[in-house]
């Protein structure tokens, strides 16, 4: 009982009402010879499930269109960040549950996108992951603009959103860290074995949101040209201004962050609170319009 | 569902699994308790309610009358052949990686349609065993309101009629889903414009509703879902910027040029890069990023936006 309750997902009281349903059913008929039978003294005395007088149920039912479509959409996510080792175990269970879903609908039906490592990056990562070794890694800071070198415990991989990351203890930042696949520049599996971590690992269900929600708020007025970042990134409040745009109220943890999206918006958003944030995007603009000016005679306003 | 509808839907499911022929309507109605105390009228739409509700369980009911006792009716039955899961032999490592399959979804009812695809291939006899992939954790979220609406329109081909951002209502063919950034879109025929359109969930201001009975369209045969999603992903680079990047600095960018050479003379630290670009806007937004770390040498009309971002930012903030 209990394993058939963990098999489906369901209460052991559930099981005990399906089972009592069961019971009622059976060939065209319905006399007590052409009922499912089913002990329910072993159900409710020892817990165990004896059926008989149902040969014409031994296999289990195909895989519903909605089902194998799930399963499938999970499977083609597991192979973006498989690496080419499990990949090809990947493949071959596709096929496998493919063929055996039969004439259903083409499970092409539904596709996810996963932006992942390069596939010598996502071997080793993965190499490192299963043998429990420290990695070398090389990770393009994408806030800071620039590239570090750090040693890290790898302690898993995971797939949120649409991109692939690794998630490991940084021994650099003496903190768990999470590095998007797409940003490791190069990675060397070492001979060290990881070390412990007393850890707790990022819950995937809630996404980046509560991540973010001891953050700081910034609130920024956006033009109706920049308003994707308020589907983009996880926002506390938007609100619509009667011209057209937005004001937006974002989680900021990295103030270089928080840099880079002013400048990459080009104008586009504009810091309302607090007084100051915006002020090294500003800073940033007016030291690259200089070097603009020296080097090449460029002036602003162009 | 409610245990008396239940036991009717499996009394109907043996009944035709069992007959091995073709059995007419009224042969079904005296077969299965569940239909006995039932007028008419009510016969007819509980018995056409329960085989929509099979099918989308994935019960195959066939129609067909080439029995001649009931020729001018039309009879029904399971072939046992097409209701078993045929046999599925995965080995370990396919099993395995089934396993990991299980925990993908954060979404409550697609996690529920893998474990019960899960648990008929446990009846099957796989062993699912995820535990030497346990580090290993893909996860596929689904938070749009509207999501599981569409889903289900997809696999019955039901049209549907939403609301969209630009205040537009529209009637939609949908023909798939796809998720892109961890955004979910759907892709199908716009009635009223007679076109292949794509729409994002996140952008649609009311909840879709369902205008039509399952089956009321055909997906095109040649549907090719990731090459459409594809499109949505920025343009293959096509042009070339010439840019100074600052050692160290703008990995990403260094990294996607090669070497190359320039007559502007350079302060120290500064080195040369050909870059591919698709569209020169996105460039432009992507390099102002980088404030004084990437200095654009060439072309102009580039240079030109990036010292134009650069100049808004400047005065966007002064102007607070």
């Amino acid at each position: 009982m209990a394993d058939a309750a963990a098999a489906f997902g369901i209460t052991l009281k559930t099981l005990r009402e399906d089972l009592s349903v069961l019971w009622m059913c059976g060939m065209p008929g319905l006399t007590p010879g052409d009922l499912i039978d089913i002990d329910m003294d072993a159900v409710d005395g020892e817990g165990v499930i004896h059926l008989s007088n149902a040969d014409y149920l031994t296999r289990p039912l195909r895989l519903s269109a909605d089902e194998a479509l799930a399963l499938v959409l999970a499977l083609r996510t597991l192979r973006e960040i498989a690496g080419p080792g499990k990949r090809d175990a990947v493949d071959r269970a596709l096929k496998k549950l493919e063929a055996a879903a039969g004439n259903m609908p083409a499970t092409d039906q539904a596709t996810v996108a996963v932006t992942a490592a390069r596939d010598d990056i996502q071997a080793r990562v993965n190499d490192g992951l299963q043998r429990g070794k420290r990695l070398d890694l090389t990770y393009d800071v994408a806030s800071r603009a620039e590239t570090t070198r750090r040693m890290v415990d790898p302690l898993r991989v995971f797939v949120l959103d649409g991109y692939g990351y690794l998630e490991a203890w940084c021994y650099s930042a003496k903190a768990l860290r999470t590095f998007r696949l797409d940003r490791i520049a190069a990675v060397e599996v070492t001979s060290v074995d990881v070390a412990p971590h007393e850890v707790q690992l990022k819950d995937l269900s809630t996404g980046w949101f509560e991540a973010l929600k001891d953050a700081p708020l910034v609130t920024l007025d956006v033009q109706p040209s920049a308003a994707w970042i308020a589907e983009y990134y996880p926002t506390e409040a938007v609100t619509t201004r009667p011209g057209g745009g937005l004001i937006v109220s974002l989680h900021v943890t990295d103030p270089a962050w928080l840099r880079s999206l002013l400048l990459r918006l080009q104008g586009g958003a504009r810091v309302l609170s607090p007084e100051g944030a915006g002020d090294s995007a500003a800073e940033a603009a007016r030291e690259a319009l200089d070097q603009y000016a020296v080097l090449l005679g460029t002036t602003a306003g162009v | 569902m409610a245990p008396r509808k239940t036991e009717r839907i499996l009394n109907l499911t043996i009944c035709l699994l069992v007959s091995g022929r073709y059995l007419p309507k009224s042969r079904i109605r005296e077969a299965v308790e569940g239909y006995h105390n039932l007028s008419d009228a009510a016969f007819e739409r509980t018995f056409e309610r329960d085989k929509d509700e099979l099918r989308s369980l994935g019960v195959p009911i066939e129609v067909g009358s080439f029995d001649p006792l009931f020729d001018d009716e039309p009879g029904y039955r399971i072939l046992s052949s097409e209701f078993a899961l045929p046999t599925i032999d995965l080995d370990a490592e396919e099993a395995a990686v089934v396993g990991v399959a299980a925990r993908v979804w954060r979404h409550a009812n697609m996690a529920e349609s893998t474990r019960s695809a899960i648990a008929k291939l446990r009846a099957a006899g796989v062993e699912p065993d995820a535990s030497q992939l346990a580090s290993l954790e893909p996860s596929v979220r689904a938070s749009e309101p509207g999501f599981e609406m569409l889903w289900n329109a997809v696999l019955d081909r039901a049209r549907v009629s939403f609301t969209y951002r630009d205040g537009s209502p529209r009637t939609l063919e949908p023909w798939g889903l796809t998720s892109f950034k961890g955004r979910w879109y759907v892709i199908g025929r716009d009635v009223d414009r007679t076109a292949t359109r794509m729409f994002k969930l996140s952008r649609m201001t009311d909840l879709p509703r369902r205008v039509s009975r399952a089956g009321s369209y055909q997906v095109p045969a040649d549907l090719d879902l990731r090459s459409l999603a594809r499109s949505l992903a920025p343009r293959e680079p096509t042009e070339t910027a010439v840019l100074a990047i600052r050692t160290g600095k703008a990995p990403a960018l260094a990294r996607r040029g090669e070497p190359a050479t320039s007559d502007v003379t350079l302060p120290a630290g500064f080195a040369v890069y050909a870059v591919g670009f698709g569209d020169l806007h996105s460039a432009a937004e992507e390099i102002t990023q980088y404030a004084a770390d990437v200095v654009v040498l060439e072309p102009a009309e580039l240079r030109e936006l990036v010292v134009r971002g650069l100049t808004a930012v400047a005065e966007s903030v002064r102007a607070a």
